[in-house]
């Protein structure tokens, strides 16, 4: 019998096969790819004529020394911890007040629902759209100004023309569409707490705000480092929002950010493909860095105390289900 | 004790205007775009917001039709292949790969799902310079198998269905069957797929989404306008064409989300649910 158990080990090995190949295919081979493209004049698709530059390091050398480049890493930097700090600090609050046993807010449901909304709805979609909003000479927030009495009905600002502006309703937008999710993956990793610690916390005596500080925030920081990392990976790559709200990223590239940068670089108008493929791979390293840190985090992390917290969000999630079947 | 209720009841108070605030901020703009979009460009240049729908849709609708660029139809049928395909090979391939490290031992059974973890996060965008150029030299760009493909590789999902499968996945009745004379394949699809619906569907679900969403790789693959997906077309509704046709362009950005809409206001609590159970998995 034991002897027949061991010969299913290959189909271990079958069934992972298609992930394999698809993995060297469509992930493992573009990234050596674009490391090699990095080093040559690449300049036109589809070709077979690309050649080493004679300074291999050529085109790293040229984006590193663009202040082109820094602007939109700089920027990239900055559209992100403007979304992200009031983004964490709102979803922090949101899930201390769902999660609050001393006062039950009621419709929790509908506000979890209506919050994550905008998660879900085409970025792409959502920058246009805001486009139209803050339009020149007519738009809804033009109206909005006139009608409050902030501008003469006369005067119409073309708001994008301002850079704080344009970075602000970018980061706004970023901050909009995602406090839903980071709201429902902090409440989650509270209600993942033993209860014990609250109610122990309650016995003596701790009023709201130190319970918020001193139990349910330590207990909650691997989600949190967790919510910070994976943010992070996703901001850096931000490129929906700023490509189409602002035309022309935005006055004096103010809404450039490194994925807009690339684009612009091997996609738009020149194709140096060259020069695209250096960033992609100097952003490739600091995202690589940071997913790295998340590698050792979740590695550390207690499995047990994860496969607790997994079955208890399977049960929410089954019951989920149930109302679901139970309304059709 | 009479001090204490009323504390309790001014923080309600203040707690239930700040989760109202947040949620009109949620719906407005979309309200905004939903209604503008049956409304004249006369009625929105004359007040940009109404709360009510007006009568012009049609109007509206029949826009698109003088400018060709913009086919919502089109666009609609090009995002559906590319989603439900995509979605299809990552929830099958991602459940097929987690079996193959749950139910087998086999030697680099450990190392194959250490390195899972591992190329978890990689991001795509930074790669896509050489995908584009090897699916140029191929030949394949604007052939929607280059955007479907891919999928078969999605490391966080694996990630999701092993932590799923090895609690709900009884290893004994995979035995019993495999008494039963069935082959392993077999075994896969018609007890283990089963009993990983429930976390298959969440999955799905955000899988068709971000496919769905996703700008960057269909706009650099497809530049055939007639293979365009409906978040490439709404750039174009920046264009001039458009400049005066303020009711068409909400309109427009209507249609382009009116699935997802859909989806979720039929699964809504579901995928609640669902980004809550993910988010274990970090």
């Amino acid at each position: 019998m034991k002897r027949k158990k061991m010969s299913y080990a290959k189909y271990g090995y079958f069934f992972c096969i298609p992930f394999a190949v698809a993995f060297l295919l469509f992930q493992l081979y573009p990234i050596v790819f674009t490391l090699i493209i990095g080093f040559t004049d690449l300049k036109t698709l589809p070709t077979n004529e690309w050649h080493f530059l004679d300074d291999i390091f050529g085109n790293f050398k040229k984006v590193l020394g663009q202040e082109t480049f820094w602007t939109a890493f700089g920027n990239t930097w900055l559209l992100w911890i403007t979304n992200f700090i009031p983004q964490i600090v709102l979803a922090l609050l949101l899930a201390a007040i769902f999660t609050d046993n001393r006062s039950k807010i009621k419709g929790q449901g509908f506000f979890k629902v209506v919050f994550y909304m905008p998660n879900i709805i085409t970025a792409a979609t959502i920058a246009v759209l805001f486009t139209n909003f803050f339009g020149y000479p007519k738009g809804p927030v033009n109206d909005l100004f006139h009608a409050l009495g902030i501008t003469a009905s006369d005067n119409n600002i073309y708001f994008f023309q301002n850079k704080t502006v344009a970075r602000g309703v970018v980061s706004f937008i970023q901050f909009w569409m995602w406090y839903g999710y980071s709201m429902i993956v902090f409440i989650s990793g509270i209600l993942g707490i033993s209860p014990e610690i609250f109610e122990a916390a309650e016995v003596d005596g701790a009023s709201r705000v130190q319970q918020f500080f001193h139990v349910t925030l330590p207990n909650i920081k691997t989600i949190m480092l967790f919510s910070l990392v994976t943010s992070l990976i996703g901001g850096l790559q931000m490129f929906d929002i700023p490509h189409l709200l602002v035309s022309k990223n935005g006055p004096s590239n103010a809404t450039l950010t490194t994925s807009c940068y690339i684009y612009n670089k091997a996609f738009d108008g020149k194709h140096f493909y060259g020069q695209g493929a250096a960033a992609s791979m100097f952003m490739f390293l600091i995202i690589a860095v940071l997913a790295s840190i998340m590698f050792y985090v979740m590695r550390d992390k207690d499995e047990a105390k994860l496969n607790k917290l997994m079955r208890q969000q399977t049960r929410e999630f089954k019951k989920a289900q149930k109302a679901l079947k139970g309304g059709n | 004790m009479k001090s204490k209720k009323r504390a309790s009841l001014v923080y309600k108070f203040f707690v239930y205007i700040l989760l109202i605030f947040l949620a009109i901020l949620c719906i407005f703009p979309f309200w905004v775009m939903i209604i503008n979009g049956t409304r004249s460009t006369a009625e929105i240049s004359q007040s940009a917001v109404a709360l009510l729908p007006s009568g012009s849709l049609l109007d509206n609708f029949k826009v698109f039709e003088r400018y060709e660029t913009f086919a919502p139809v089109r666009g609609f049928f090009n995002s559906m292949i590319i989603s439900v395909g995509a979605t299809i090979c990552a929830v099958y391939f991602s459940t097929l790969t987690a079996y193959g490290v749950v139910a087998y031992k086999w030697k680099f059974r450990n190392a194959f799902f250490t390195f899972i973890l591992a190329v978890m996060m990689i991001p795509g965008q930074v790669t896509l310079i050489g995908y584009t150029t090897f699916v140029y030299k191929i030949g394949m760009q604007n052939n929607f198998l280059m955007l479907i493909l891919p999928a078969i590789q999605a490391p966080s999902m694996v990630f999701f269905m092993r932590q799923y499968m090895i609690p709900s996945l009884s290893l004994e009745i995979v035995e019993s069957a495999r008494i039963d004379g069935a082959k392993e394949f077999y075994i896969f699809n018609r007890i283990a797929l089963p009993i990983m619906k429930p976390a298959m569907a969440t999955q799905a679900i955000f899988t068709f989404v971000s496919t769905w969403n996703d700008l960057f790789r269909p706009m650099v693959l497809l530049p055939d306008q007639k293979k365009n997906t409906l978040p490439m077309m709404v750039s174009l509704l920046k264009g001039d064409a458009y400049k005066t046709e303020y009711g068409t362009v909400y309109l427009g950005l209507t249609l382009t989300v009116l699935p997802l809409f859909i989806v979720y206001f039929l699964l809504s609590k579901y995928i609640i649910a669902g980004v809550a159970l993910g988010s274990v998995k970090g």
